[in-house]
């Protein structure tokens, strides 16, 4: 059964506040495995991040990411294994490359190129998931809802 | 004859924000041109022949058979023209990129309507303009009221504001295309044949730029980009893998890789590739995967090299670029859609 990001993570909304929407997208082999761990050792952390699965972080095409930016996302993390620890040997450092240049678009559009997070999270980095979610809300939460030039 | 001229299928072609390119293009199809008006009624085409807007506004809902649209969507006439040709005509063309994606006009999205006039009526190096002129949309003069179309604040494609049967992308498109694209819609209307599926790319491939690529490809490592002039490229080799950034990978075939060919890179006027939406993110994703580092500082450097991504990424598409969509729900409309949502 296809869970979409929403179903999963539904944010919670108090009236008249707002609450950022953070899509992360994990790749299979490390992150969503650190965030797995992050759960079963229950690690707390800014329920504003919505997870997706992608099977590598090279498998992110920059369309998603604006994608997402689309769809009401404030804020977009791409997490996947530390350098060098590729499951596919180098899907990660095709995301580093593709994530600088897309940084460098989104500024040209006005939009803050600090919205896009890319992260390393191991299999065994619960902790380190939880930290960067927290840090990527509290960036958004500063930074407030997306709008050009912000 | 009488008889005959009456059967006719109607033909109408209409520039709105365009360079005229694509008429000229039109006209690339040399002798065939004849052909053209044997087997169509030419009924509007104000680059080429003397009819008028009322003549329009005078026929019958869908009594022009084929329209074929060039240019942009900028300002209030476009609009109407779009909206008036789309009731009238039975099968609306965008006709090139700029009735498809947006093209050179779209650019302009990447700034607001005051700024580009600002630019154009006051900063520019080549304007004298001491009182600060502006055009108005009224003007009251001793003979009546003068009226200047609204000037949009961003720029649209055809589509974005009408329906639209097919679409032939290029910049212009080319002769050979044009003429394969009439001669299927004669084709159609004198022996029956079926439509093509409505929304349709028509004049152009199903792969990309680099299919047509006559230039020999290798393993692609980027450790520099330079501009086309700073280097003597290899006349042979793919433009790409000499550090030149080409829009190939991204961009619809169906020009015959007229650019690469001569040794400028393409540019992407043929617009997203098929399957894509996007064609700068798909070009992100070609290109910066091939950058030949992994030390986050190289590649920062490698990619200062890229002059202007913005404006060399959707050079063709900025008009239905995702990312300018996120520009323009910043703000009034960023909030309307939170409030509509919430």
């Amino acid at each position: 059964m296809v869970t979409t990001a929403e179903e999963r993570a539904p944010v919670p909304t108090s009236e008249g506040t707002w609450q950022p929407k953070i899509v992360a997208f994990l790749c299979n082999w490390c992150s969503y495995t650190g965030a797995d761990l992050a759960g079963i050792s229950r690690i707390q952390w800014d329920p504003s991040v919505a997870i997706v699965r992608v099977m590598c972080s090279g498998r992110m095409d920059p369309t998603f990411v604006v994608k997402a930016f689309e769809l009401g996302a404030d804020g977009v993390i791409i997490a996947g294994c530390h350098p060098g620890d590729c499951h596919y040997q180098e899907g990660n450092y095709k995301a580093l490359r593709r994530v600088h240049l897309l940084r460098r678009l989104l500024d040209g559009f006005g939009i803050d190129p600090k919205r896009l997070r890319l992260a390393w999270v191991s299999a065994s980095e619960g902790d380190r998931w939880a930290e960067t979610a927290d840090e990527m809300t509290r960036e958004i939460r500063a930074l407030g809802p997306m709008k050009a030039g912000s | 004859m009488t008889t005959l001229a009456k059967t006719k299928p109607k033909l109408a072609l209409y520039w709105a924000a365009s360079c005229g390119g694509c008429e000229i293009a039109v006209l690339d199809i040399k002798e065939k041109i004849l052909d053209v008006d044997a087997a169509f009624e030419i009924v509007f085409w104000p680059v080429a022949v003397d009819f008028k807007v009322k003549d329009v506004e005078a026929l019958e809902d869908g009594e022009i058979d084929l329209c074929l649209f060039n240019g942009a969507i900028r300002n209030s006439d476009n609009e109407y023209m779009a909206g008036l040709l789309r009731r009238k005509a039975k099968i609306l063309v965008a006709f090139g990129s700029c009735a498809c994606d947006g093209c050179i006009p779209a650019l302009s999205n990447t700034t607001s309507r005051a700024a580009t006039f600002d630019w154009v009526y006051r900063d520019s190096p080549s304007t004298v303009n001491p009182d600060d002129v502006r055009p108005q949309e009224e003007t009251e003069v001793t003979v009546g009221t003068l009226r200047l179309p609204t000037f949009w604040e961003r720029v649209c494609t055809l589509g974005q504001v009408v329906d639209v049967d097919y679409f032939v992308p290029g910049c212009p498109p080319q002769a050979h295309q044009i003429w394969a694209v009439l001669e299927a819609v004669i084709d159609i209307l004198e022996h029956g044949k079926p439509l093509p599926p409505r929304g349709s790319v028509l004049g152009a491939g199903d792969r990309t730029c680099c299919d047509e690529c006559p230039r020999t490809r290798e393993e692609k490592k980027i450790s520099r980009f330079v501009r086309p002039h700073e280097i003597i490229a290899d006349p042979t080799k793919c433009l790409l893998d000499q550090g030149i950034v080409c829009m190939g990978p991204a961009t619809r075939s169906g020009c015959g890789a007229l650019c690469v060919s001569v040794g400028m890179p393409c540019r992407g006027c043929y617009g997203p590739a098929p399957n894509s939406k996007d064609q700068g993110t798909k070009m992100i994703s070609a290109l910066a995967s091939v950058i030949d580092s992994n030390d986050p500082d190289e590649i920062d450097r490698i990619l200062d090299g890229i002059v202007d991504p913005v404006g060399t990424f959707y050079r063709f598409s900025m008009a239905s670029a995702t990312p300018a969509g996120l520009s323009r729900l910043a703000g009034r409309d960023r909030e309307a859609l939170q409030e509509r949502t919430s």
